[in-house]
Formats: structure tokens, sequence, C-alpha cells
């Protein structure tokens, strides 16, 4: 880690001791795909140590949302953010942010499980290993700890030199879970986690996802509704890339504001 | 019920000619390798792979062009494995959808499909006339020059297996391309360019027009690079157009050893896929 860098990471923990609730601010978030605007005058704050889902039918903007957090958009040409989104007070969008020292901080686990062709154990070193040179020890300790957040550790722990692709699908995902936690980082992204997992994977990535809630500042993307019920304690609404309404998950489930939130979640769109 | 049983006629009868087309196809097939194998196996024997090429009537083996062939292929390999595998992980990578890369991949395919004689006589221009000599390195060149599109090919259609959430996810956790590349896709896609190399090699191994340009032969164990070396496909060449017996024996026997090579390069690149997956997952 640089100097900078660790400035950086010291600065953010004052400020977020100051303003506790929010660790993500999004102000008037504009986003295209080349010319088809996704996303309209988004703006929200994520909470540290807690839960936000992110619900609405398909195509409604809520993935893409989630992409512009840790700037994976940026991969792909034509592809354009306007706005703010302040992690900590710093605008990530600005030009001069140095995109993959914003992903060790903002962490993402996809929709389909991706274990790396490697070990186990090597899987979840990966992260650790790019962002630094790093003892032996410290990262057999590192992975472990990950390891045991993601709630796979006595699963995995007498096999660690065998190839990750040789899990099941819902270890697979966990281990994903387990490497994205492993570099520490204050936010991390579920796009559609269990959305190829069966019911009994689901239950444990959920249970997972609850203990990291602890720690972590979490966004989560789900089509599940009984799944954000479950698990989030905020829940945002999407509809045609409009935010159409954010609250506390028990009001938003059963007192909703807005008549097509009310919609949504009866079922009778959607 | 009349246009079911048409139908079902129809279906039959496109079986049966597809069935017919395939059996004609293997039936040469079969029809090269029993010729090969008849003709060839009676000159099978120590001497074979012991002793170098013999003058009309002398006794010998091909030991001489087994070694120049080797050689040849081993280095033309070394010089285009690199240059294709980057080039291709340009294409598939890095350029995917830049205007160059399609030039470059309008270019290979080109190159891909060129007739080898042509690349022999170019090679010839520019290293044999040079030097004003033939040699095992213009030989070499030329193989090179058309195992490199083959490379190329191989790796970009692999390096494109690889599921894009797997780079994704490498992105997402603070990885820069080339490292993403490095430590997750090579590995990922192993097998693939391994079965792209074994391929490369089992084409240019049977290659005849080029050589005759530039290394062309040579009757002794020769280990100078700079000087014309003995091969398999010049010697098959050239002993199977020669009056002598016993060197249309050593032909045959040749043309036995290069397809029983490649058989078995083709097997060892069948065994690697199905192996370690074709690319991406084990499942």
């Amino acid at each position: 880690m640089s100097a900078t860098e660790a400035a950086t990471r010291v600065e953010s923990t004052n400020a977020s001791s100051n303003t506790q609730l929010s660790k993500v601010e999004v102000r008037n978030l504009d986003f295209y795909y080349g010319e088809t605007q996704a996303l309209r005058d988004i703006n929200l704050s994520l909470a540290d140590k807690s839960i936000t889902a992110f619900i609405g039918p398909s195509g409604c903007g809520k993935s893409t949302l989630l992409r512009v957090f840790n700037r994976m958009y940026a991969l792909y040409p034509g592809h354009r953010a306007a706005g703010e989104v302040l992690l900590d007070g710093q605008n990530i969008l600005a030009p001069n942010v140095d995109i993959a020292s914003l992903r060790f901080r903002v962490g993402m686990v996809f929709q389909k499980p991706t274990p790396f062709p490697m070990s186990i154990f090597d899987n979840v070193a990966f992260g650790l290993r790019l962002s630094r040179r790093i003892a032996r020890a410290e990262l057999e300790q590192r992975v472990e700890s990950a390891l045991r957040d993601a709630a796979m550790w006595d699963e995995v722990k007498g096999k660690l030199g065998e190839d990750g692709r040789g899990l099941s699908g819902g270890q697979q995902q966990r281990l994903c879970i387990a490497r994205t936690i492993a570099v520490q980082p204050e936010v991390i992204l579920f796009d559609e986690p269990t959305a190829a997992l069966d019911p009994i994977s689901t239950l444990r990535v959920e249970e997972t996802l609850q203990g990291l809630a602890e720690k972590y500042c979490i966004a989560i993307v789900t089509h599940n509704l009984q799944q954000a019920a479950r698990i989030s304690n905020v829940t945002g609404f999407m509809l045609m890339g409009e935010l159409v309404e954010v609250g506390p998950t028990a009001q938003m489930f059963t007192a909703p504001r807005d008549r097509r939130t009310d919609d949504y979640v009866t079922g009778r769109f959607g | 019920m009349s246009r079911h049983l048409f139908r079902k006629l129809v279906n039959v009868l496109a079986l049966a000619l597809s069935s017919l087309a395939t059996l004609a196809g293997l039936a040469f097939l079969g029809a090269i390798l029993w010729t090969l194998l008849k003709n060839g196996v009676a000159g099978l024997s120590l001497d074979l792979f012991t002793q170098s090429t013999p003058p009309p009537g002398g006794s010998g083996g091909l030991f001489n062009a087994i070694f120049g062939s080797v050689v040849m292929t081993l280095l033309a390999i070394a010089v285009s494995a690199p240059v294709g595998v980057l080039a291709g992980t340009y294409l598939a990578e890095y350029g995917r959808t830049s205007r160059l890369s399609s030039v470059i991949r309008f270019v290979n395919d080109v190159l891909l499909s060129a007739p080898s004689i042509i690349i022999g006589l170019f090679v010839y221009e520019l290293i044999v006339v040079r030097m004003g000599h033939f040699s095992a390195i213009a030989g070499a060149v030329a193989l090179a020059i058309i195992s490199v599109p083959v490379m190329v090919r191989t790796t970009e259609d692999m390096l494109r297996l690889v599921p894009q959430g797997m780079k994704d996810a490498s992105t997402a956790l603070g990885a820069y391309k080339w490292r993403t590349t490095l430590d997750i896709i090579y590995p990922a896609a192993r097998s693939g360019i391994v079965t792209g190399l074994l391929l490369a090699i089992a084409r240019v191994s049977g290659e005849t027009a080029p050589l005759l340009f530039t290394a062309l032969n040579n009757q002794f164990l020769s280990t100078n690079l700079n000087a014309p070396m003995a091969n398999l496909p010049v010697v098959i060449f050239q002993f199977a157009l020669s009056p002598y017996k016993d060197w249309q024996q050593l032909a045959w026997s040749g043309a036995l050893l290069i397809t029983l090579s490649i058989l078995l390069l083709s097997i060892i690149a069948r065994f690697v896929v199905s192996r370690l997956g074709a690319g991406s997952g084990r499942t």
C-alpha cells in the first residue's frame, strides 16, 4: 500500500466515525450506455455495517447502479457516468481516481460463481497478493480468516491445495465471497449472488451475508423479493432507471409510500 | 398421414446420403493408411533410426533426416510460439474491437491458407539468395512463418473461450489487465494453447515445399545450422522419385514415420484437452 493510500485510509476512518451512517453518498447520478440513458438522477446513501438491497424488474438499472460503485463500467467503451459518488467523502467518479485501489476498497461478487483456475488457497490469496508483498505466515492467517468469515473454513480446511473449480456451486460462490473479503474492502457489492444457486446453498450464502453485515457496508442486487426482505436493512426500489423509493426494508414491504413500489412488492406487476 | 410418411422418407434419405459421404471420405483415408502401412512396415528397423541416408545400393537409414526435421521444427516452434501466443493475446484481449485487429485477423487468415510453396519462395529470396547457400536456418524461418498463423488463430480462439465473468472477477479485485491475462486467462486456457502448439508442430512437420527451397537436403548428418540440412519430407520426395528400390523403401518408411508421429501428436493433443478441459472449467 502506498503512503498516500494509507493516508486516505486513515482519513476515511476518521470521516466515517464522524458520519457513522453514510459510507457511500450518491448525488445526481446519471448513467449512459452510449446514447441510451440507463440511470436518471439517482440520489442515495449507503449506510456502513448494514445491507442495502436493490429490487426492481429486469432492465431497471439496479445492476448498472452497482457497477458504478466500483467503476466496473469503465471496462466498456461508451459507458459513462455523470454526477458524484462519494466514498467517505471522496468522489470516485473523478478522473484522477486510481481504479485498482478503488477496487481494493470496493469489492464485488457476481451472479455466476467464478473460481479462478488455481487452488482454493490461491483463489483466496489472489487479491492479497495483488495489493502488496505479503509474508507467508500473514497470508495464511488472512486466508483462513477470510474463509471463516465466508463460513466455509470447516468445509475446505483439509483441502486448500485442491482446485477451486472442483467445489460445488454454492461452495464456489462462498469461495468468491472469501476471495473478495480477504483484501478487507470497505464496501462489498453483490450482484444477484444466489441467482445461480439451489435453495440450500442460497440459505448458506444469505447467512454468510448477514454475518458480513457486522463489519462491512454491503449493497446487494436481487430478483428475489423474499431475499431482500430476509436479509436487508434498507431496500431501494428501481424502475426504468429511476430510484423510485428507498427506505427501511420493513416499511418498504408493508407500507411503501409510492404506489409503484406497492404494486411491485405485492406482485401486481413485474 | 402421407405427409408424415413423406417427412420420414426424406429423413431416411438424408441420413443415408450423409452416411455414404462419410464412408467415402473414410474409405480414402483408410486406403492411404493401409498402403502406407503395407509398404512402410517392411523398412522399419533399428538402422532406420541410427544410420544416415545411404548412396544408391548401400545400406542406411533416415537418422540424419529425422534429426534435421526435429531440429528445424523445434527451432521454428521456438520462434513462432511466443510470437503467435502474444499476437493471439492481443487479438483476444487487448484489441478485441480495434480496427488494427480486424486487419491483423484478416491478414492472418490469408497467411493461414497461403500455399506453403509461396512461403518457401519468399524465404528463398529473403535468406537463401542473400546468404548464397541453402541452410537449416532458412528452413526453420520458413516453417516458423507457416506455424505463426496457426498459433495466432488457436490462441485467440482459446482465450475467447475463457468466460468473461472470470476476467471481470479478477478486474473487480483490482487486477490490471496484464495480471489477469498472466494469472487467470493463460492458466484457464492452458490446455487449449498447448493443443494449438501441438497442432502447429503437426502442421509444420509434414511441409515439403518450403524446405525444398530453403534447407534443401544433406546426404550426411549435419549439425551446422548455416548449411543445408536433411529432413524427412524432402528425403521422401527425392527418394520416392528415384529409380532405386532401396531408396523407395526408405521413402515409404519415412512417410509412415511422419504419419505415425503426427497421429501420436494428435492423440496427445486430444488427451491434453480431455484431461484439462477445453478451456475454463472441468465440469
